[in-house]
């Protein structure tokens, strides 16, 4: 490349060998923004015996991909895939460096930031250039957009989660560059990893689903959020929340919607107990028909749905589930 | 003897943090009189620091950054059972970003003496950013393993932990000292003893300001902060929403037709 903008990077995870989707997403975007700065973009790609699936990150844009394959990269390992990237990064002084809001991404992320001395936002739901070619890096708060620059330290990092850019075209294949990394064999002197364990999700999955229910504090207690639950049920719906039933123990972690969380785009939605915070809402941007049931007339949710419902929802489910069974019944 | 460190955050009343927004003429935040609460996810680091500190014994300091209300929380991690409660508060820290805030804290824990192991809450409700954990771990030097749902103790060096990971959990073995941010599968927060309330009035919260710390102010707050906000705005809605009135029963017997008409049935 020879100019003097460093190249824009993606850290592409996989699973099983396999690139996650969201590290195609943000390989996808990166491709623009490295255009964009007339750069070049690599994608940093480390795991056991994955050569065969390193073409995919070509197809998907990348100029480069810097592989690393050893036995102890199979699984995300803290210590070590932070050393690989931080000596490679300290090599290579990357403008822009991209991961994915995964569990990995978000303890590999900062580890990586604080070494290299340099920012990096939490789950962006937009990343554009500004007018002085900075990463402009978006997040909802505060029932608006924040925009985050990281003016003098490079790179710019961000962590995005999966589904808030599209996926790119990689049926055509591409040609890049592939620069294999020399692996060593230390060990890792602090963590030791021993198992990693599988765990089948309960109920609807949410990134599919038809319809979504979310509900959030306006449950109130778990008896509450049992209405919601069972609203979910009556409907075939997935259960989705936002992040106070997390806190408060009534749904796993794997139900947040929003920017820390998932992001859906069913057929309907139905938000009920929630405000409306945009940190939940912009996880269901592509819903199609969205409906709100809220106590509070003036909660914001009711500026960003369809239909909306002012009432109590410990009050108002109960009879809304009597009237979806008696219209099954009616048409059954 | 084991001490352990726990990093709490003073954060708006997640059940009234929506009153806290943006002005779309001034851009700036409105200033919503929202109470300080602390940290949900940091009551199960204390609560963590607690079972561990009755297992293997030892003491347990509980650090917050944060403006001088934030010292309430901190009288409540004594309540609870923490042995100190120190506060890092200083205009000089103020406007900081992830990276100067975990920064900040390692300083604080420093200044603490050698922690064996340092505890704290996997994300906090208001920035949502879960990265000091990993953050500081760096300034430290010491492990990190975030998202722990279980902490298998021990008196050896060498720990067991489980964390969560997309779709399960690792297990691993974490030599100390280290930090383990943590997740709420972890345990349940006790709640507060009328006589550890008493216990607490009797004990001081330690603040230690800029001067305290000792560290160049280029290094902490805004200054230290390699992220900046360069804009502020209103996000608008391209929905149009219809309210739909009328008793409870005739309001879902409309909501169901909503739903029939869009073929949800």
């Amino acid at each position: 490349m020879g100019g003097s903008t460093g190249p824009v990077w993606v850290f592409a995870e996989q699973s099983d060998g396999s690139v996650l989707p969201v590290s195609l997403e943000l390989t996808g975007q990166a491709r623009k923004l490295a255009d964009e700065l007339g750069t070049s973009l690599e994608v940093i790609f480390l795991g056991d015996a994955v050569r065969e699936n390193t073409q995919i990150l070509f197809n998907a844009g990348a100029d480069k991909v810097y592989l690393g394959e050893h036995p102890d990269l199979k699984f995300y390992q803290s210590e070590r895939y932070m050393q690989i990237i931080v000596k490679l990064a300290q090599e290579h002084q990357p403008e822009i460096f991209l991961l994915g809001s995964t569990a990995t991404g978000k303890e590999l992320a900062p580890l990586v930031a604080a070494k290299l001395k340099t920012g990096l936002t939490a789950h962006c739901i937009d990343l554009t250039l500004d007018q002085e070619k900075r990463l402009e890096q978006i997040i909802p708060a505060y029932g608006g957009l924040i925009s985050i620059v990281c003016p003098e330290k490079r790179p710019q990092m961000a962590t995005i989660a999966k589904g808030v850019f599209l996926k790119p075209d990689t049926s055509e294949p591409k040609q890049g560059e592939l620069v294999l990394l020399e692996i060593g064999n230390e060990q890792d002197q602090r963590i030791e990893l021993l198992n990693v364990v599988y765990e089948e999700t309960e109920g609807v999955p949410l990134e599919s689903a038809a319809v979504v229910v979310a509900g959030g504090a306006g449950a109130k207690d778990l008896e509450g959020w049992q209405q919601i639950v069972d609203l979910a049920d009556e409907m075939g719906a997935a259960l989705g929340s936002t992040r106070p039933p997390v806190d408060e123990g009534w749904v796993e972690l794997d139900r947040m919607i929003g920017q820390s969380g998932k992001m859906v785009a069913p057929e309907l939605y139905i938000g009920v107990g929630l405000s409306g915070e945009l940190q939940h809402m912009v996880g269901i941007t592509g819903a199609k028909l969205m409906v709100a049931v809220n106590s509070e007339p003036k909660a914001p949710v009711f500026e960003q749905v369809d239909y909306g419902i002012v009432d109590d929802c410990r009050e108002f489910l109960p009879v809304l589930i009597e009237n979806i069974k008696a219209y099954k019944a009616d048409k059954a | 003897m084991f001490k352990i460190v726990v990093l709490v955050k003073a954060v708006p009343d997640p059940k009234r943090a929506s009153e806290i927004k943006i002005d779309p003429r001034t851009k700036t935040l409105t200033r919503a009189d929202v109470p300080l609460v602390m940290n949900q996810l940091d009551k199960h680091a204390m609560e963590s620091a607690l079972a561990l500190k009755s297992r293997v014994g030892g003491e347990i300091t509980a650090i917050s950054m944060g403006p001088p209300p934030a010292a309430a929380i901190l009288k409540e991690c004594l309540a609870m059972g923490a042995d100190h409660g120190v506060l890092l508060s200083d205009r000089a820290f103020g406007g900081a970003d992830a990276y100067a805030t975990a920064y900040t804290l390692a300083k604080g824990i420093e200044k603490v003496g050698s922690a064996d192991l340092v505890l704290c809450g996997m994300a906090s409700s208001d920035g949502s950013t879960e990265w000091v954990g990993s953050e500081l771990s760096v300034f430290l030097d010491l492990p990190v393993v975030t998202g722990v749902k279980e902490i298998i103790g021990s008196s050896e060096p060498w720990w067991q932990v489980k964390a969560h990971i997309d779709n399960g959990y690792r297990e691993l073995k974490v030599k100390l000292p280290a930090v383990l941010a943590v997740t709420r599968e972890l345990n349940t927060p006790r709640n507060i003893s009328f006589s550890g309330i008493i216990k607490a009035r009797k004990k001081e919260i330690t603040v230690w300001d800029f001067d305290a710390l000792g560290v160049p102010e280029s290094s902490l707050g805004l200054a230290g902060s390699p992220t900046i906000i360069s804009d502020l705005r209103v996000s608008e809605s391209k929905r149009e929403v219809e309210m739909i009135e009328g008793t409870r029963e005739e309001k879902a017997e409309m909501l169901v037709q909503k739903f029939a008409d869009a073929g949800t049935f």
